[in-house]
């Protein structure tokens, strides 16, 4: 009852405390992933729509509508909210647009360090960093007496003696659904072990070595080690695993802690969770992880109109102090005033310990695209790591030369 | 029906079929030939809030130069088809002058995605659809033979597969075979390894599949087998009785010539229908261990951050070019009779 009123409050007197930032015409169209922050984001940047049209689509397909959406024209959505891979495809067919006027017409609140910016043209504004790094259950750990774990080596001695402690069948999880998510498990273990994916200077692909060997072998320790149907599970199916208590180390994006550690669920299991650094891989000095940021881009394909006012209720939200205080728990906002809570700790870790962000490179989703498909043979045990690997890359060189790249 | 008036029955039904099947099929074959243009780097200073490098980018404004001029891109022949992600036919000659036995010539060449493809669907195809048309028939003979109080509601739950969306079955399924679900768990302990998961071996993977496609594809072969029954005459019937014909004889000799025509037809959409075998995989997110030729097409054009067009026009084609090929002895077949028969 108390909850409703609460609500009803809101309803009344809200539109009172919102911020009006005196938008009188266009249109805002917004294309999002689906997670709790970019709710948030985009809820506040509603606050101030002003008299404009305001429509919004939440999906975790996004990647796959973006590009067809944004090359009509008029492209159907004014704002795609995107990250450091998922900007490449748009600047590869050129669908955004720079926004050096708006910034500085209207971008007040917003820090330097939030631009993102190409040849100097600013083609993002980024609010939100994230990254995966280790989940772990104090107590299981703490049962089995076994500290904190480090590195992937830590990670994988410690899932063995959990298993073999009878306590668990499957002790770690991660996301190694065949496809987007386990080319992703591979992006960060390669560049842990000091991997380059590209021969440098051009795109001809280098991740048939030494080092690419050595990431899949930990890749299969840790998959023994996972539920045997790891290669269908993503984020969403391993923090499942993690609430039903099957799991007690578990490697997983910042950003889906909310809804990991909220009331609902296991109060045991949500107590003994605790969210530490990235681990390192094979000796290396920096996390196997790589670093992410969100950030807003806006529609080439859009009236002018429309992009100044996507801009203004855009720019509200990812310089909204208010907002970054109320949900400081749903992500690492990169928005002035921010105070990082017991949630951040993995993705400051990262940054402190050195962790690459993800390349942004325009031929990176084609390697992405290929190691998601080739390398799941190896996985299952059918394949030689050499082999898979060399999969990998002739997979990739066919689609590069297709693409213009090689 | 005299030529003239069947033609203007058959004008509209042609006309959306060339607008709506005949152009498209046509842009895709043109596309299949097309590569995009080489691309056009340009290095730059790159910042974001992790610090600044220098990386390189696409040149727009030279790229849009090119593709102003010609917009479907760079001709490319029949390189897409050759090229390693389809017919691979420099890869298939290499592997054949170094592999020592044909065993290992196979394996290699099952290795490469367009071939890993094909088995699979042909595999699918050449299970799947006998085993519909045998299921349906046996179904449809046994509904046929009881009570008629009884018949209705029978009829009704044997379509049911067909009226639940592909989607959702195969989801159903997916959880059932689930290390934890009801056949995954129970699985484990019959074969008792606590490591086996239908989920990531091939061949388990392959059965299940190949069990839903037949659960799934069965009652369409049953309605429309049920319904040729319908019109088999009895007398013949009667008189085979009289004649001291067993059920299996009386079925052999004259229902089945009977239905003949029936079965063709029914062949024919499911050999259709199974070599475009796409939504169990997704339904299974089965692509780790099944790729069909239909599942192929779908990654290039949205699995990847870069849409192939081409690449996926080109499997596309190749995809109707096997439809024809698959289909072309029914067809030959059925042309065959229709000569005879006038």
């Amino acid at each position: 009852m108390k909850k409703i009123l609460i609500a009803l409050s809101f309803l009344l007197f809200g539109t009172y405390a919102n911020a009006d930032c005196n938008i009188k015409s266009g249109s805002i169209n917004i294309l999002a992933n689906d997670f709790p922050a970019l709710r948030t984001l985009v809820e506040t940047a509603k606050e101030c729509k002003g008299s404009a049209d305001f429509k919004v689509t939440h999906s975790a397909e996004h990647n796959k509508i973006a590009v067809p959406a944004l090359t009509a024209n008029p492209s159907e959505f004014s704002v795609r909210v995107a990250a450091n891979s998922s900007i490449v495809p748009l600047m590869n067919a050129d669908l955004i647009r720079p926004m050096n006027d708006l910034v500085k017409k209207y971008g007040k609140g917003i820090q330097d360090s939030q631009l993102i910016t190409i040849d100097g043209k600013v083609m993002a504004v980024a609010f939100m960093a994230n990254t995966q790094h280790l989940y772990v259950r104090t107590d299981v750990l703490k049962e089995n007496g076994i500290s904190t774990p480090k590195t992937y080596e830590d990670v994988v001695a410690a899932s063995e003696k959990i298993r073999a402690a009878g306590k668990m069948k499957y002790p770690y999880a991660a996301a190694y659904k065949a496809g987007w998510n386990l080319a992703e498990e591979f992006v960060n273990m390669y560049i842990g072990h000091g991997g380059e994916f590209f021969k440098a200077g051009t795109a001809k692909p280098n991740v048939n070595n030494a080092k690419g060997v050595a990431t899949l072998n930990m890749l299969k320790k840790l998959a023994d080690l996972s539920n045997p149907d790891y290669l269908t599970h993503d984020s969403e199916a391993i923090k499942v695993e993690w609430e039903a208590g099957n799991v007690a180390i578990m490697t997983l994006w910042a950003s889906r802690s909310g809804t990991l550690l909220d009331d609902e669920g296991d109060a045991k299991i949500t107590a003994a969770t605790k969210l530490v650094a990235p681990a390192t891989v094979g000796g290396g000095n920096i996390p196997a992880a790589t670093l992410w940021w969100d950030g807003f881009t806006l529609a080439k394909n859009r009236s002018d109109a429309d992009a100044e006012a996507s801009f203004r209720a855009m720019a509200h939200a990812a310089s909204s102090k208010e907002m970054v205080a109320k949900a400081a728990d749903q992500a690492v906002w990169l928005v002035e005033g921010f105070v990082p809570g017991p949630k951040s700790v993995g993705v400051i870790e990262a940054v402190k310990m050195g962790a690459k962000p993800y390349p942004m490179l325009p031929q990176m989703g084609l390697m992405h695209g290929a190691l998601g498909s080739e390398i799941v043979e190896f996985l299952q045990g059918n394949e030689s790591a050499e082999q898979a690997l060399k999969d990998v890359e002739a997979a990739y060189m066919t689609k590069a030369k297709e693409q213009g790249f090689l | 029906m005299p030529n003239r008036s069947f033609f203007w029955f058959f004008l509209p039904a042609g006309l959306a079929m060339i607008l709506f099947i005949g152009l498209p099929i046509i842009s895709t074959g043109i596309q299949s030939f097309y590569a995009q243009h080489d691309q056009i780097l340009v290095k730059v200073k790159k910042c974001d809030p992790f610090g600044c490098k220098v990386s390189v980018v696409v040149d727009q404004e030279a790229t849009s130069k090119i593709k102003d001029e010609k917009p479907l891109g760079k001709f490319n022949g029949f390189g897409t088809y050759v090229d390693r992600n389809h017919l691979a036919t420099n890869q298939v000659s290499e592997f054949w002058g170094e592999s020592k036995s044909i065993g290992e010539f196979v394996s290699k060449v099952g290795n490469l995605p367009f071939y890993k493809a094909l088995v699979f669907t042909l595999t699918y195809c050449v299970i799947v659809t006998p085993c519909v048309l045998l299921l349906g028939f046996i179904i449809a003979l046994s509904l046929n033979a009881i009570s008629r109080k009884i018949r209705g509601p029978l009829i009704f739950g044997t379509i049911l597969p067909m009226i639940v969306t592909p989607l959702v079955g195969s989801l159903v399924l997916f959880w059932m075979i689930d290390a934890e679900g009801i056949i995954g768990a129970n699985l484990q302990i019959m074969m008792n390894d606590p490591y086996l998961s239908v989920k990531s071996s091939k061949s388990l993977t392959w059965i299940t599949i190949i069990i839903y496609g037949v659960w799934h594809h069965s009652p369409f072969a049953f309605v429309v087998f049920y319904a040729a029954l319908q019109t088999v005459p009895q007398e013949p019937l009667e008189a085979s009785i009289i004649d001291g014909a067993s059920r299996f004889q009386r079925v052999k000799h004259i229902v089945l010539p009977h239905i003949y025509p029936v079965v063709t037809f029914v062949a024919l959409i499911s050999l259709m229908d199974n070599f475009r075998v796409f939504e169990p995989i997704i339904g299974f997110s089965a692509e780790g261990s099944a790729q069909s030729l239909s599942w192929l097409i779908y990654d290039n054009l949205v699995n990847e951050e870069v849409i192939l067009f081409g690449s996926a026009a080109a499997t596309s084609i190749m995809t109707i070019i096997g439809i024809s090929i698959i289909l072309a002895p029914v067809l030959i077949r059925t042309w065959r009779e229709f000569r005879t028969s006038r």
